[in-house]
């Protein structure tokens, strides 16, 4: 598999070149039906149109006038950037505890740090929600309080998004931590900071490229989850779960193309961002 | 107490578990000298530095800066600076931030900052950098800095392990030079590890030689060199010939040995407390042996030589370090002077030579 | 001293989140799931405990059979994903030169950075009647009227396949990273053939990451939900719908319950068979990262 400009390094390089159409083939589809001037997202090709992003009359409903699409958008927004806030924070408190501390069965520990990332996202949101509903229905017969935040809803959302997020950003985290040279801190002290200006002034502009392109990795992680939100979502929809409702329930116009391409380029800028945050200015 | 010094440590002890690292170290450093720790990797010089620094705790013993104990100070308060082995510059500021760290801690004022981060740049001759980015500095130039981020605190004592390591040849032999000058210019006391026994000899005013945890012996250059007062010393710094052997006899001037090849030699120098028929080991400098072919007359004719025969195996031709390696009798390859008065001298590989040196310079101790 | 408690402190501080996050949301939960699957009902509002939701699950063949169907396509699924993604994860990271690796990896992500439903949407649209291979293949000649690409095993392979291939590369592409290019040098100088480098020096060099890939590609798969559904329509048998089933339209929350319990168990047991065989454990390939 080295240089060896034969057929089979022809071969190798078509099967590439194959295998990166193979990627782009049904994102491209997508994308291209949202431009159509069709009512379905299907051929002929009728004539090029933006129509699908800003028109605002039935039945050519463009994505930025549907409310519904809007509204899913917008909370899609919130649970992500709280959800990966928090995945930021406690996935930091994480990476110090393995990378720095020692303690028993620290080992276990680091294994069931891991498990919520192989845990199918579905059991993680039905876990959840048999969870919450025992404790509401628990303090509804006990104490007849009707604890609305524990039931299907938002909170439900971030929590189990959170709980397989914080693992990616602990490791994406912990990696960055494990190239620190323990000699800066030691320098530091060595000069008279004291251990909060230590880590305020050395430590944390250090993990600062881990932090945001880990943060950057649970907001799209977040904003595209499906399976475990399926769960426990309520009457407050983010955008992927109104969308699948609008697919399966009420049939699909291109206007879900619109919002398809508006989600790829979108991502694109902020994983585009994320590299470019991540890049590393030490030598 | 002698206020006087610098830095003291008092019968310093460290274990990791069963390792003991650290043992029974004491030492007093005049104020304003500069002190080289001295020894082979896995010696204790590290521990040892970390201890005084404040990042290990000994298990027992004492640590006293200009008289008073600071054992119980953490790192961040003890004024001991030290400059890492890999410098530890802050890769995210650049160099007057990083030069104006520990002015910060202090809380001090800007306007004084600036003053003084100025003031030391100017003092390591390097006035223009403060703005650059440590990755755009030299090796040489970053040393400076990590030095300056030291020396613009005032401290007490300087701790330095091993900065040279990463740097090559000509740069570090230029850089010993320039340590022993900033160290004449801001008049601290600066205390040195490394094992490599040239920066110990050419910088230092004293120089402590460990071995497994202990200080072998401390003193001088000079009196390391010419008065080794362990085998171990002996044969760490410096290039020295070795023979193992024992006592045949003793009188008052000195020891007639035997070595294990069978040689016969005297020294008059060293192991006072030898005993007939005790087990000793001779150490002869290369440059202590002179070197003459096999049929030459005789120049020296003081009787107080030893004297044996040999074949040159090598010639390791080093400029003014030049030697021979000589495969004498008895099947041992010793290293000896390269004659060179005057251009090349004449003697070749596979020549036979011989070789004198006097009782004075075998140095002699009991094992 | 004073510094041990600090210290002491401080492990405290820092393991109070990671405790709350694991217990709270894992372990609890996971715990009350495996409760309430033990839960009978006997009658309106009584419950019993006992293993009734499982011995139902063991009597019904529907069941049994999607249980068994999903296992066996995923480690299909699996096994195809690693053939078709090594020579990727090769090329990026021996083949290409630095620039050209960074991008291509870049490009290998861009399927993770839309939503499964984005993807599994983008494949509809590709593959139904009225989609694009099938409008292709009427213009080429080679059909003569619409085609219906979707429902059917073939197709969900190709999408759960495509949805799970950058969580075989990205392990695979790190492992194979670390690897220094004199050791493959190394066994062509010494007079290896191709086949043999491959299968004595970087197969085995890329065994942890190749069984980290496989026991987070097969995992994923399993669980799976939109890709087999969307493709593969009403009957495409994948246990996730049967779970989905039992939760929200039948509400049989303890049914619902004994099926994850009984999915989570199933595929623990073929991911510790597979590390079994493969001679690895969980601390050599997952916890190594």
């Amino acid at each position: 598999m080295l240089n060896n400009r034969s057929l089979g390094s022809w071969f190798y390089s078509a099967y590439i070149v194959a295998f990166f159409l193979y990627l782009a083939a049904p994102l491209f589809a997508s994308g291209m039906f949202a431009f159509n001037d069709s009512v379905f997202p299907a051929l002929p090709w009728q004539g090029f149109t933006l129509d699908w992003f800003f028109n605002d009359t039935e039945p050519k409903l463009g994505m930025f006038h549907d409310r519904r699409l809007l509204r899913g958008l917008s909370y899609s927004f919130w649970i992500a950037l709280m959800v990966s806030c928090l995945a930021v924070f406690v996935g930091t408190c994480n990476a110090f505890l393995f990378e720095r501390m020692a303690f028993p069965g620290k080992g276990f520990c680091y294994i069931l740090m891991i498990l919520p990332l192989v845990i199918p996202g579905v059991i993680l949101g039905i876990s959840i929600l048999v969870m919450s509903s025992n404790i509401a229905n628990g303090v509804e017969d006990t104490w007849g309080y009707d604890w609305e935040f524990l039931r299907p809803g938002l909170l439900l959302v971030v929590l189990g998004q959170f709980a397989f997020t914080t693992t990616i950003t602990s490791l994406v985290i912990g990696a960055r931590l494990k190239k620190f040279d323990m000699q800066m801190e030691e320098a530091a002290y060595n000069l008279g900071a004291s251990h909060w200006r230590v880590l305020r002034t050395v430590t944390l502009p250090f993990l600062r490229p881990a932090l945001i392109g880990s943060g950057l990795v649970a907001f799209l992680m977040s904003f595209e989850n499906f399976n475990t939100t399926l769960m426990l979502v309520g009457s407050e929809a983010p955008l992927t779960i109104t969308m699948y409702d609008r697919m399966v329930k009420v049939g699909s116009t291109p206007v879900l193309n619109a919002v398809s391409f508006f989600l790829m380029m979108a991502s694109g800028l902020l994983a585009l961002i994320s590299v470019f945050a991540q890049r590393d200015k030490q030598p | 107490m002698p206020m006087n010094y610098d830095l003291s440590c008092v019968s310093l002890n460290k274990s990791f578990g069963d390792l003991e690292a650290v043992r029974d170290v004491s030492f007093d450093i005049p104020r304003g000298s500069f002190f080289s720790i001295l020894g082979p990797s896995g010696c204790g010089k590290t521990t040892l530095m970390r201890m005084i620094a404040g990042f290990e705790s000994p298990s027992s013993g004492d640590i006293q800066l200009k008289g008073k104990s600071v054992v119980s100070l953490p790192p961040n308060r003890r004024n001991v600076k030290m400059v890492f082995q890999h410098l530890a510059l802050f890769p995210m500021m650049d160099v007057a931030e990083n030069i104006a760290y520990g002015l910060r801690c202090q809380g001090k004022s800007k306007a004084e900052i600036k003053r003084r981060v100025a003031d030391v740049l100017e003092r390591v001759s390097l006035p223009d950098v403060g703005k650059k980015q440590v990755s755009q500095l030299s090796g040489g130039q970053r040393q400076r800095i990590a030095i300056a981020r030291c020396m613009v605190l005032d401290p007490d004592v300087l701790l330095l392990d091993e900065p040279l390591g990463a740097l090559d040849l000509k740069l570090r032999e230029h850089m010993k030079i320039e340590l022993k000058q900033l160290q004449d210019q801001f008049d601290t006391t600066f205390v040195y590890i490394t094992h490599d026994q040239s920066e110990a000899l050419v910088m230092s005013d004293h120089v402590a030689v460990m071995n497994q945890g202990r200080f072998e012996q401390v003193g001088t250059p000079q009196a390391l060199y010419h008065s080794p007062g362990t085998p171990f010393v002996a044969g760490f710094v410096g290039d020295s010939n070795r023979w193992n052997g024992w006592v045949i006899q003793r009188d008052a001037s000195g020891i007639q040995l035997e070595t294990e090849n069978g040689m016969s030699m005297v020294s008059t120098n060293g192991a006072p407390e030898a005993r007939n028929g005790d087990q000793v080991s001779v150490f002869v400098r290369p440059e202590a042996i002179s070197v003459q072919p096999i049929h030459a007359k005789q120049q020296q004719s003081s009787a107080q030589v030893n004297r044996l025969q040999g074949v040159v195996q090598s010639v390791l031709f080093n400029g003014a370090n030049s030697r021979l390696l000589v495969r004498t009798a008895d099947g041992q390859r010793l290293e000896t002077e390269y004659p060179q008065a005057g251009g090349h001298s004449g003697i070749n590989k596979g020549d036979s030579v011989q070789l004198q040196w006097s009782w004075q310079q075998s140095r002699c101790f009991l094992n | 001293m004073n510094s041990r408690d600090a210290n002491k402190l401080a492990l405290w501080l820092l393991l109070a989140p990671f405790l709350l996050w694991i217990i709270l949301l894992v372990i609890i939960p996971h715990a009350g799931m495996l409760l309430l699957s033990l839960k009978e009902k006997v009658a309106p509002r009584v419950y019993v405990y006992g293993l009734g939701n499982y011995i139902d699950f063991i009597r019904e063949p529907i069941y049994w059979n999607t249980l068994l169907r999903t296992a066996v396509m995923s480690i299909c699924v699996t096994a195809i994903t690693l053939v078709l993604s090594f020579p990727v994860a090769y090329y990026i990271a021996k083949v290409a030169r630095t620039r050209m690796k960074g991008a291509l990896f870049l490009l290998c992500l861009v399927p993770l950075w839309v939503s499964d439903l984005v993807r599994a949407f983008g494949w509809i649209v590709l593959l139904r009647e009225t989609g694009l291979i099938s409008g292709l293949l009427q213009s080429l000649g080679w059909v003569d009227g619409p085609v219906e690409l979707l429902y059917n095993d073939a197709t969900v392979m190709v999408g759960l396949v495509y949805t799970v291939m950058l969580f075989m590369i990205v392990p695979l592409v790190s492992t194979l990273d670390g690897m220094d290019d004199a050791l493959v040098e190394a066994g062509y100088n010494l007079g290896g053939s191709r086949l043999t480098v491959l299968r004595r020096i970087i197969i085995p060099y890329a065994m942890p990451g190749i069984v980290s890939g496989c026991i987070v590609v097969f995992m994923l798969t399993a669980g799976s939900y939109l890709t087999p559904i969307l493709l593969g329509g009403k009957n495409s048998m994948w246990f996730t719908e049967q779970i989905y089933d039992q939760f929200i339209t039948r509400f049989n929350w303890e049914s619902g319950a004994a099926f994850g319990i009984i999915l989570l168990l199933f595929t623990s047991v073929v991911v510790w068979l597979g590390l079994r065989l493969s001679g690895q454990s969980l601390s050599t390939t997952l916890a190594k990262q």
